[in-house]
């Protein structure tokens, strides 16, 4: 059953691939959004932030990074959705493969997807006067937790991918993800924020992660962030993950 | 054909009940397909046609009743059923961004059928897309897509093919491909469930009707069986004229049989 299962997803996989190779408009436009806020920020209103020494293109980049993921997983979920709405899915639980291989081929494909959106936002960046002297390790560090997070995102997006009843509906939950950024240390640091704000920015998930990215490529010891950035990723992953196949086992049974 | 089917009906539906909350849609279903016939269940929208055949593609549980599908109990033996059939649904389900020829291929491989791209190329000959092969579903017209559906169905030789309203939204021609179609299975010895609410698609295909209604299956068995039901026909002398059907395949060529964005107009030629 193991075998059939790789075999399947592999399969599967192959097939979600190609949708994105045909269309690779869906990457551009993914990566369209979080450049253009880089672009505004760093050219626009970067001039008046202040976050202290160096590039602001520098500070910005991580919540960037994550805006990219946010947007790139609303294409899961709307690719999840027209399986769904268009019948092969119906077809494919119908037949004799392993039943989860359907999700778990998007699960992998959003990934596939994602990396490619956040290396072409980086090269943006790079042009834009980037500039990092983190080594191999520090860059796979930072490689391991947006892949994590992006994990953690794709299953997240499986929920209204597989429960949405319009297109609309499939990519809308992914807004507040978006701009869940803004309120966090990913364009500002949070000192000049008020009380309540402040407290929420410190406290939610983002900042945690785009702290920790920060430091490891400006070569800056990570601190407790990482802990708290992993128990997020991890914890996010484990709580979409579970609800995810639960609605999947609802569904198909 | 598949091994470990018993001796008996290719389906068998006893006593088959079904709600969606207050919803009471299937209320005692009963039917049984003989192997290697074409059975339609007709009925109008909303009769629990769909939900019958979810059923029996082990999509859906059913709240009460037995269904067996080549010998398999679909809530027990659910995996068996599933190599023994294969779901057309109301919407042909193909993958408009992979060309014809590789939504076959998939479907080959995922059925662990040997030499995927022989199996895909016969199939493709025999439902005329060779032409269309390496063209992207979504350039295909109904009719097209509607036989590509079909010709997925057929990858690994299922013997029992459920066809949920296989021709809803195609135009009259498109009707008289997938028609040739599914005639051609039973010579093959496969059983086909379709399920329809056009009259005459059931008169052309099936060997036995039966009709739902309200949950029930209200009447059944073969055209001249159900013609029975009714009071012995009268003969009356009637001019025999042309149905719209007859002059609007006249005029665009019935004989045409690809359905080709611009084959209308060569077939149209043809007429002149």
């Amino acid at each position: 059953m193991t075998t059939r299962f790789f075999g399947d997803t592999a399969l599967l996989t192959g097939r979600s691939l190609r949708h994105i190779t045909r269309s690779p408009d869906t990457i551009i436009t993914t990566a369209v959004m979080p450049i253009a806020f880089m672009l505004l920020f760093v050219y626009v209103f970067g001039g008046a932030i202040q976050t202290g020494s160096g590039q602001y293109v520098n500070y910005l980049l991580p919540g960037i990074l994550l805006i990219t993921i946010a947007s790139g997983i609303s294409y899961t979920a709307y690719r999840l959705f027209l399986d769904v709405q268009g019948g092969i899915f119906e077809r494919f639980q119908s037949m004799p493969i392993a039943r989860s291989s359907l999700l778990w081929a998007r699960v992998l494909t959003s990934l596939v997807a994602n990396v490619i959106s956040l290396v072409v936002v980086v090269l943006v960046a790079l042009l834009m006067g980037f500039r990092s002297g983190a080594g191999v390790l520090s860059w796979l560090a930072v490689a391991g937790i947006l892949s994590l997070f992006t994990l953690a995102l794709t299953w997240l997006a499986v929920i209204p991918g597989l429960t949405a009843k319009s297109v609309d509906g499939a990519s809308a939950f992914s807004y507040p993800l978006i701009f869940l950024p803004f309120i966090s240390s990913a364009f500002v640091t949070t000192e000049t924020m008020p009380g309540p704000v402040r407290a929420f920015a410190e406290n939610q998930p983002v900042t945690s992660i785009v702290n920790t990215i920060r430091d490891l490529y400006t070569r800056q010891p990570v601190g407790t962030d990482i802990g708290i950035a992993l128990a997020w990723c991890l914890g996010l992953l484990a709580v979409a993950y579970a609800v995810a196949i639960g609605i999947y086992h609802r569904k198909i049974s | 054909m598949t091994t470990g089917q018993v001796r008996g009906p290719a389906i068998q539906v006893r006593a088959l009940e079904r709600s969606y909350g207050e919803l009471h849609v299937l209320r005692g279903v009963d039917f049984e397909v003989a192997r290697g016939s074409i059975f339609a269940l007709l009925g109008s929208n909303g009769a629990g046609k769909t939900t019958v055949v979810r059923i029996l593609a082990t999509l859906l549980k059913a709240d009460a009743g037995t269904v067996t599908v080549a010998g398999f109990d679909v809530a027990r033996q659910a995996a068996n059923v599933r190599e023994s059939i294969s779901l057309t649904g109301q919407f042909a389900a193909v993958d408009e961004v992979l060309t014809g020829r590789e939504n076959l291929v998939l479907m080959a491989r995922l059925r662990r059928v040997k030499d995927a791209g022989h199996v895909a190329d016969d199939l493709l000959a025999r439902f005329q897309l060779t032409d269309a092969a390496r063209r992207r579903v979504a350039t295909y017209s109904g009719g097209m897509r509607r036989r590509l559906d079909i010709a997925m169905s057929l990858i690994g030789n299922p013997p029992v093919i459920f066809l949920d309203e296989p021709t809803t939204g195609l135009d009259p021609r498109g009707r008289i491909e997938v028609w040739n179609c599914v005639k051609e299975l039973t010579v093959r010895g496969t059983t086909v469930l379709l399920t329809t609410q056009y009259l005459d698609e059931a008169e052309q295909l099936a060997d036995r009707i039966a009709i739902l209604h309200e949950g029930r299956i209200i009447a059944g068995g073969t055209l001249a069986e159900l013609k029975q039901l009714l009071p012995p026909a009268k003969v009356e002398y009637v001019e025999k004229q042309p149905t719209l059907e007859d002059v609007f395949l006249a005029v665009v060529g019935a004989n045409s049989q690809d359905a080709d964005p611009d084959a209308g107009d060569r077939s149209v030629g043809n007429n002149k």
